[in-house]
């Protein structure tokens, strides 16, 4: 099998309300960066795969306009999947182990802030029995988190410590949107919104994109120093009806990461995508990642959630610390579906 | 940023949906008041039904009519229902497992307070009146209590008897009216047929007055299923002057932490226009003011 590498990443700040930005205009600015900091350009590269959804931004075929962002002439090769950016990088991974082509630009964005999110979300549910009730996404991720209390998993506390830990991780992470010093004692203050969860347990509604450049074999090492290796990546489903689900475990995550290596070595660094707090101690319980693993030092999604790029951007954060040497061995993951139905995991590995 | 433009927008699709012969049943059973389940190849039930159970293999065409009713697996309280949802009052999301059913139904529970919710709690289903064949046929679950209402209501004639409307008639007029006996000289109030100790006819009515002592009494600080008055409140024994027996009142117009045994008080009455044939023409007895009882004057009426 090739070896693949993550070789660049880059971002737009996550913001409450971006309010200059279309589709081309979110995407522009961030393919093109990742591009130069290699220093190549889109005819350089062999595949584009983009990940979105259109409900987010409330126009159908809105990934078709997001192709105007890119240098699209002569025709490219060129994907999309209605998933967050990281499945998008999964389908780009597997295109460069077919051989023919040595680099892939993955990209995704996600305008949160034009839709009622919660409610909005509601349109992934089953349409015959659950969508006519109207189960927002807080409401469902809540029935998750009734279950881990339920069954002696965790507390209420446990899901204010991860909210505050994340949010003080955020401060040193320009591209967050909710960061500072929050008290675990007045998080639990806080009014419920689907009890249990309250606002400090959900995530925060983004506008964002980003973008990552993928590069097989010699071709990595000749774009970049030091780039960050995929030594192994799966991509797990579970069933889609809550009511056939294990609720507070995630038999998905805990099979990709097995097939993903995650415990083959020492873990310095785990970017998990959870965008309700309680999510995170269930991810991090299914990959057996300890505490001295440092979880979402970006702050995760608890400090900035564009919806279809947040996934991507814990690739892409866990993948740039790869590349500046602060850690050698990571793991990333990205979920979609309702409470983490779909789960990605990889670890990416320096030298 | 004034010069960018915002507008609302509504995004709507007005797609029919085939529903095939699994979920179609369900669905057309819910219109008539049917709650089923289908059955697995490995012989679990499931509800709502599916097509294909979760190792992939198709359910058999074989349905099985359950009880609507079923236990909450897990919840979540929405205060503050949104226009999308079912109800637009507080209530719960619930995952529920019906009985007889391997899984578990989404669905919402109308319990009014979420103190009521609690998983492992029993639920029973409410059908909507207007039924479309939709989930929606289910208006909701609601709360089963493990209670059964057991109210009884017995209409009775009260004849209080010549002795007791003797009194009552002389509480109509502001009096207390008691009953002697001539050998031992002893005063009950209200009056009885007899003497208890001597056994004689109380044959001779006394007026004894609306003063006396307070014997003994209770300070009820507790709640209970049909109180008519709010705790705390004072409840007394009081021998009126000229009496050999108490009545029982309450006792107001004074601290409770100085109600004594052996206090003088008095009737506080209602306005006389208010008057009716019953103790309840006094509101309690107050304080006279006067020094308290030597405790050996009221002993043996203890």
């Amino acid at each position: 099998m090739r070896d693949v590498a993550i070789v660049s990443f880059a971002q737009l700040p996550s913001v409450r309300v971006s309010e200059t930005t279309d589709e081309a205009e979110l995407v522009q600015p961030v393919t093109s960066e990742a591009m130069r900091q290699v220093g190549i350009t889109q005819d350089d590269i062999g595949f584009t795969c983009s990940g979105s959804s259109d409900y987010v931004r409330g126009l159908a075929f809105s990934f078709v306009a997001a192709v105007d962002g890119l240098k699209a002439w002569p025709p490219i090769r060129e994907s999309h999947v209605e998933m967050d950016g990281a499945f998008a990088l999964y389908e780009c991974w597997v295109r460069l182990l077919h051989g023919d082509i040595d680099t892939a630009l993955v990209f995704s964005f996600g305008k949160s802030s034009l839709a009622p999110v919660p409610e909005m979300l509601n349109v992934q549910n089953d349409p015959y029995y659950v969508q006519p009730l109207g189960l927002d996404s807080i409401s469902a991720a809540a029935l998750q988190a009734q279950v881990m209390i339920d069954s002696g998993q965790a507390t209420e506390r446990d899901f204010a410590e991860v909210a505050a830990r994340s949010r003080k991780h955020a401060v040193d992470n320009p591209n967050a949107q909710v960061k500072g010093d929050f008290s675990v004692d007045e998080i639990l203050e806080e009014p419920t919104i689907s009890s249990p969860l309250r606002k400090s347990f959900c995530s925060p509604i983004s506008d964002s994109a980003a973008a990552v450049v993928l590069a097989a074999g010699d071709r990595a090492k000749e774009l970049t120093k030091r780039p960050a290796w995929i030594r192994g990546i799966d991509h797990r489903t579970e069933p889609h009806s809550l009511g056939q689900r294990s609720l507070a475990e995630s038999p998905s995550t805990k099979l990709a990461g097995e097939k993903a290596g995650v415990g083959k070595g020492k873990v310095d660094i785990a970017e998990l995508h959870a965008p309700f707090a309680h999510q995170e101690i269930i991810l991090r319980n299914a990959l057996g990642l300890g505490d001295d693993v440092t979880v979402n030092p970006s702050g995760g999604a608890l400090a900035a959630n564009s919806l279809m790029t947040a996934g991507l951007l814990r690739f892409g954060e866990a993948a740039s610390r790869i590349m500046s040497g602060d850690a050698d061995r990571a793991v990333a993951h990205a979920t979609n579906g309702v409470c983490l139905q779909h789960n990605l995991v990889a670890v990416l590995e320096g030298e | 940023m004034s010069d960018i433009l915002s507008a609302p927008y509504v995004f709507e699709y007005t797609y029919t949906r085939s529903t095939g012969p699994v979920v179609g049943r369900f669905l057309e059973s819910l219109r008539y008041g049917v709650l089923e389940g289908v059955k697995t190849a490995d012989g679990r039930v499931l509800c709502p039904p599916l097509e294909y159970d979760e190792s992939g293999d198709a359910t058999l065409d074989d349905f099985v009519q359950l009880r609507p009713a079923g236990t909450v697996q897990s919840w979540t309280w929405v205060s503050e229902p949104l226009a999308s949802h079912p109800l637009d009052r507080p209530f719960a999301f619930a995952l529920i497992q019906i009985d007889g059913a391997d899984n578990a139904m989404l669905h919402v529970v109308d319990a009014g307070d979420a103190k009521r919710m609690k998983t492992g709690m029993r639920v029973r289903l409410r059908w909507r009146d207007d039924r479309e064949g939709n989930i929606r046929d289910i208006a909701c679950f609601e709360p089963v209590l493990p209670y059964l209402p057991s109210p009884v209501h017995i209409e009775y004639d009260v004849k209080p008897g010549k002795h007791y409307t003797a009194y009552l008639r002389g509480l109509e007029e502001g009096k207390f009216i008691g009953g002697r006996d001539p050998e031992s000289g002893k005063v009950y109030v209200p009056p009885r047929a007899a003497d208890p100790v001597t056994g004689n006819p109380t044959s001779e009515y006394v007026e004894v007055t609306d003063v006396g002592v307070l014997t003994t009494f209770a300070i009820i600080r507790i709640p209970f299923e049909g109180q008519k008055l709010k705790p705390p409140y004072c409840f007394g024994a009081i021998v009126l002057d000229g009496a050999d027996m108490p009545i029982y009142h309450l006792i107001s117009g004074v601290p409770y932490d100085q109600i004594r045994m052996g206090m003088r008080v008095k009737a506080k009455w209602k306005p006389k226009d208010e008057w009716e044939t019953s103790l309840e023409n006094i509101l309690y007895f107050e304080p006279t003011g006067e020094p308290d009882e030597p405790f050996e004057n009221y002993k043996e009426h203890l």
